[in-house]
């Protein structure tokens, strides 16, 4: 069978996604605690969590700023 | 994506007591003179380390390397002081302030990343290349028997089901490959305006292409 779930995905939507605005008002919340259990930031903050499924910036913050907590302070 | 998503589970904690480290960065920063001034260089001095850190670590998409990455992160770094400084009455404590703090020099370089794409000679936007189509969505051409009829039905309803404005958004995004920040930085707008086109219009389009009988396009929304 050819793939087709790139394309499937794509045209997905999750009504629980907040959407971006909402998404970077808490993401400093969610990095926080997802540094230290992710399935727990995903359960406490489901809607930011089906956001960054379907947003590669938003996905891109997050990863950029658990790169910065995670940084020794030096 | 609901119009109002305050709506949802995500409510923000009531302001907390915050932490000692925290509340001296607040104090600091909030209180006048040569103790606030050592504060902002300090502060400074951390959010130019984390943008260099993140340009560094975006920069394989920025095609950009040396002194013209460390412009970016100290543009970012810069901007993201003067928004910390002006918003310090904002920190509820929900969070360490460092982490509160890096999440706007962490948004200054998605922003001026997407600023800095349109310095690329190469973009060009008045081409919709629906040939491309097919790539986007890592179909095997030696198999086009099996998508064709798909992704000419995908087409139709990108011309016929969205408008104007989700159109030139999915162009510029899906067939031209255009990043959604730099897109927001061309239209003027907020990241938030322009997921919310891209969500209607995937909306819209898997709609279109259900209803027509499209067995692999998934009818219910994901949960």
């Amino acid at each position: 069978m050819n793939d087709l779930s790139a394309l499937d995905r794509f045209l997905q939507t999750d009504p629980e996604d907040v959407g971006c605005g909402r998404a970077m008002e808490l993401l400093h919340l969610y990095a926080e605690l997802a540094a230290t259990n992710a399935e727990a930031a995903a359960e406490r903050y489901r809607g930011v969590a089906a956001h960054l499924r379907a947003c590669g910036p938003c996905k891109e913050d997050l990863e950029g700023l658990l790169a910065a907590i995670s940084e020794p302070r030096s | 994506m609901p119009a109002d998503p305050t709506t949802l589970d995500d409510g923000l904690d009531t302001p907390s007591r915050l932490d000692p480290e925290s509340a001296e960065w607040v104090r600091s920063l909030s209180g006048s003179g040569a103790e606030r001034e050592a504060a902002v260089v300090r502060l400074h001095e951390l959010l130019l380390r984390v943008a260099r850190g993140e340009v560094r670590r975006r920069s394989g998409l920025l095609r950009v390397d040396g002194p013209e990455l460390d412009d970016l992160a100290h543009q970012a770094a810069a901007d993201a002081l003067l928004a910390i400084t002006s918003k310090i009455g904002q920190f509820r404590g929900e969070s360490r302030f460092t982490t509160w703090a890096y999440k706007f020099v962490i948004f200054e370089v998605s922003s001026k990343i997407g600023r800095h794409f349109w310095r690329r000679p190469q973009v060009k936007l008045d081409v919709e290349d629906w040939e491309r189509l097919p790539d986007r969505f890592g179909l095997d051409p030696a198999r086009e028997s099996e998508w064709r009829e798909l992704i000419t039905a995908l087409r139709r309803a990108v011309e016929t089901e969205l408008t104007d404005r989700q159109r030139q958004v999915f162009v510029e995004i899906v067939l031209n490959g255009v990043p959604l920040d730099a897109v927001v930085a061309r239209l003027d707008s907020n990241r938030n305006a322009v997921y919310k086109i891209m969500f209607d219009a995937r909306r819209k389009l898997r709609t279109a292409l259900a209803a027509h009988g499209y067995p692999h396009v998934n009818t219910s929304e994901q949960r």
